[in-house]
């Protein structure tokens, strides 16, 4: 790719040097310059030939690297022509650009046009009340995030949320989608928040408590969940009565404390299945299975992983929706359940443990809304410790970017401790966020 | 699997039959751009769209059907200035279909050669509430913009089906001289309350009031997207008996209690005003949107007018 931009400099170099020839042969008679000017004409066209062909042939080339060694030294030539960037790959032919991209210096407004959307979303927290177990800060600003999202050709977007937090910066999620593969594929690389569930997909913005529930902190790894790099592939099944998704997920290994790789073979594994319909026009339901497979930790000695453990978690969801669409504005209804069980290879043996919740939020008007929450889970390492809890909610939104919310936490913790908390939080986005999926 | 597999066989070749077919499968955002595309498309394209008539198009859920509808779309109609930002996104990347991505060939956004009004001038901030930066998007309720529309959508579906040209072309001269002979009749029916201040709740109807001569001189809303305050409320009750406004229009999807406590207040009368077609069961095409539209208003303006 290198060479291209050589030769393009070169082709560059001769647009140049051309009209600074023809003006060092000064006209003597009108016929001279009559012929002059004829023979400028023929070395035009000459030139436009030939720059179409090697223009031709430099399309074809620029898919693959020139070897090394083949580049000759660049000529001082062509001082006005911009920096050259490589095409990226694959967005030659399908009207795509071809050769290299020009990348101008200077910044003008029309530059900007290509930024991506960015939006960042404040996250502001409190808590009181008392808690032996779990204690959250008194007042916090957990988690903002920054979202950059935009569309990078033809053939990708990419979107990327990285979360500022007290511990410092994560890229939260930063992947390519590509969403025109034949064979209805729609493909996600980089790293992201897997398939599994319902909450579990969700950034903190969307989920309709301050926290998370019991079974997500116990089982399935907590405020940043299953989030991993890895490659996803979607596909929806087709069939004449509903909606149906299927997908595959492979991950690095690494994600929080659920899974955990040692060697480079130690990926996780992520499948989930999505079934959709529509009910009525207002009501609608949503389902799911999961299942999530991968190392953990449980068997590491000394910094060796002798044990060799795999944790594998099975998931099934299922959300009801109604909102009326003429009034969709005003009143809805959303109700949510999940149940995990998770499989924990360790040393005495495999803990099975498994956990749920189940909710409901009604939006009461325009701005208010107000839900509860009941939860169980056991714990991940030790089946035997189980904490359950309730919770309500109350929501106020002063607009679509942002939102208060006040939580009623009661927990009973497997410690024979219990907590009664208040919760509350002020969420709050500025900038262009793009829009959740559904 | 055998199951699977002759669902699969199916699907394919029903496929391959609507392809032999040549029908055009046309999704549109709105039922006004799905009844625009009928009008031209005629019996060689077959048109839907995601949201209904009598919800808010700012608020439609990306619910995964619609996604299976898009799917299979050879072209894809928006609104566009940023009317569907907030769900169709999602929809349009979850379709798997390259066909109707933005900027493809099967991509039509018509607000493009519209007459778009309510351009924000200076500087744009979320205080103004949900304003649209790039103009306001409801430029459908100018029957003017409707032909513009009907051109770029028959030149789209020429382009996309070039046999079938002229055929388009044709029903585009059509459409657009049946639209001038109703919209001399619709212009006439309100020529006498030419002036008239009207309130409207949501600012949807600024292009159909500059058509037909009305002067919207305030909203139920204190800004755009933000619910009625009791305040702004106070304040547009004293504005309209100041300035003896006595028509409300409301869409049919935002509540009527702030609107009849004003009609209370002043004497207006509330119009539960369609902004788009399947806004109720009567108005089935873009005709007919206006027709009730122009009638209702009509009605009640020579009942508050006396003329």
């Amino acid at each position: 790719m290198k060479g291209t931009g050589i030769v393009r400099a070169l082709l560059a170099g001769m647009v140049i040097a051309m009209p600074v020839c023809a003006f060092a042969q000064t006209p003597a008679t009108p016929a001279d310059a009559q012929a002059i000017r004829a023979e400028i004409d023929q070395l035009k066209t000459d030139f436009n030939a030939r720059l179409a062909a090697l223009e031709e042939r430099l399309a074809a080339l620029s898919g693959t690297p020139s070897p090394a060694g083949v580049a000759s030294p660049a000529p001082a030539a062509a001082p006005a022509a911009p920096a050259m960037a490589d095409v990226p790959s694959g967005a030659q032919g399908g009207g795509g650009p071809e050769g290299a991209i020009p990348v101008y210096g200077n910044v003008s407004a029309a530059s900007k046009i290509f930024n991506p959307d960015m939006a960042v979303i404040g996250n502001f927290t409190g808590a009181a009340g008392k808690n032996n177990v779990n204690p959250d800060s008194a007042l916090a600003l957990p988690e903002s995030e920054v979202s950059m999202q935009a569309i990078v050709d033809p053939y990708a977007r990419a979107d990327f949320f990285f979360s500022f937090g007290e511990q410092g910066v994560n890229v939260e999620e930063g992947f390519l989608t590509f969403s025109t593969l034949p064979g209805g594929l729609l493909v996600k690389v980089g790293k992201q928040h897997a398939a599994f569930g319902k909450v579990n997909t969700l950034h903190t913005h969307m989920i309709p408590w301050v926290d998370r529930p019991l079974v997500t902190e116990n089982l399935a790894g907590g405020d940043e969940g299953i989030t991993d790099a890895g490659i996803s592939v979607a596909r929806l099944i087709p069939n004449p009565w509903l909606f149906l998704e299927a997908t595959g997920q492979v991950y690095r290994g690494e994600s929080s404390d659920v899974f955990h790789s040692s060697q480079r073979s130690d990926l996780s594994y992520v499948t989930h299945m999505r079934g959709y319909q529509d009910i009525t026009e207002s009501t609608n339901i949503d389902f799911g299975a999961s299942y999530a497979y991968g190392h953990n930790n449980a068997g590491i000695v000394g910094g060796q992983d002798v044990g060799r453990f795999t944790t594998s978690l099975f998931g099934v969801d299922a959300t009801l929706r109604w909102r009326p669409l003429q009034r969709s504005i005003y009143h809805s209804f959303i109700g949510r359940s999940e149940v995990i069980w998770s499989h924990r290879d360790q040393f005495d043996g495999t803990s099975k443990a498994s956990g749920f919740y189940v909710s409901g939020d009604y939006q009461l008007g325009r701005r208010w809304y107000t839900g509860l929450r009941l939860d169980r889970s056991e714990r991940a390492t030790d089946a035997s410790l189980s904490d359950s809890g309730a919770s309500w909610t109350v929501t106020y939104w002063p607009s679509e970017f942002s939102q208060i919310r006040g939580q009623y936490r009661h927990t009973r913790y497997a410690e024979e401790s219990t907590a009664n908390e208040f919760l509350f939080q002020f969420q709050f986005a500025i900038g262009a966020h793009g829009a959740h999926p559904f | 699997m055998k199951l699977t597999g002759s669902i699969a066989l199916a699907t394919l070749l029903l496929g391959a039959v609507y392809a032999d077919a040549q029908t055009l499968n046309v999704m549109a955002t709105t039922e006004d751009l799905a009844s625009i595309a009928r009008e031209v498309g005629g019996d060689k394209v077959s048109a839907d769209s995601i949201a209904r008539g009598y919800q808010d198009p700012h608020f439609v859920e990306a619910k995964p059907s619609f996604i299976l509808k898009l799917q299979k779309a050879d072209v894809l109609i928006v609104v566009g200035r940023e009317l569907e930002i907030g769900w169709l996104p999602p929809l349009v990347q979850q379709s798997r279909n390259a066909k109707i991505q933005v900027g493809a060939n099967g991509y039509l956004d018509a607000s493009l050669e519209a007459r778009i009004l309510e351009l924000p001038q200076g500087q744009v901030t979320r205080a103004m509430g949900d304003v649209h930066p790039q103009g306001n998007p409801h430029f459908w309720l100018d029957p003017e913009n409707g032909k513009i529309v009907a051109r770029e959508v028959g030149a789209k579906f020429g382009e996309l089906r070039p046999k079938d040209k002229a055929y388009f072309d044709q029903r585009v001269a059509d459409f657009t001289s049946r639209l001038d002979v109703a919209e001399k009749r619709w212009l006439a029916t309100l020529a006498p309350y030419k002036g008239t201040k009207i309130v409207t709740y949501h600012r949807s109807y600024p292009n159909f009031a500059e058509r037909f001569g009305l002067d919207i001189i305030n909203y139920v809303e204190p800004r755009p997207g933000i619910p009625p305050t009791p305040q702004h409320t106070l304040e547009l009750i004293a504005d309209m008996k100041q300035q003896n406004v006595k028509i409300v229009m409301v869409e049919p999807y935002f509540d009527l209690k702030t609107p009849n406590a004003i009609g209370r207040e002043t004497g207006a009368q509330v119009l539960v005003m369609p902004p788009s077609v399947g806004g109720t069961k009567e108005i089935t095409d873009y005709f007919k949107l206006f027709e009730y539209d122009v009638n209702l208003l009509a009605n009640a303006l020579k009942q508050v007018t006396g003329k």
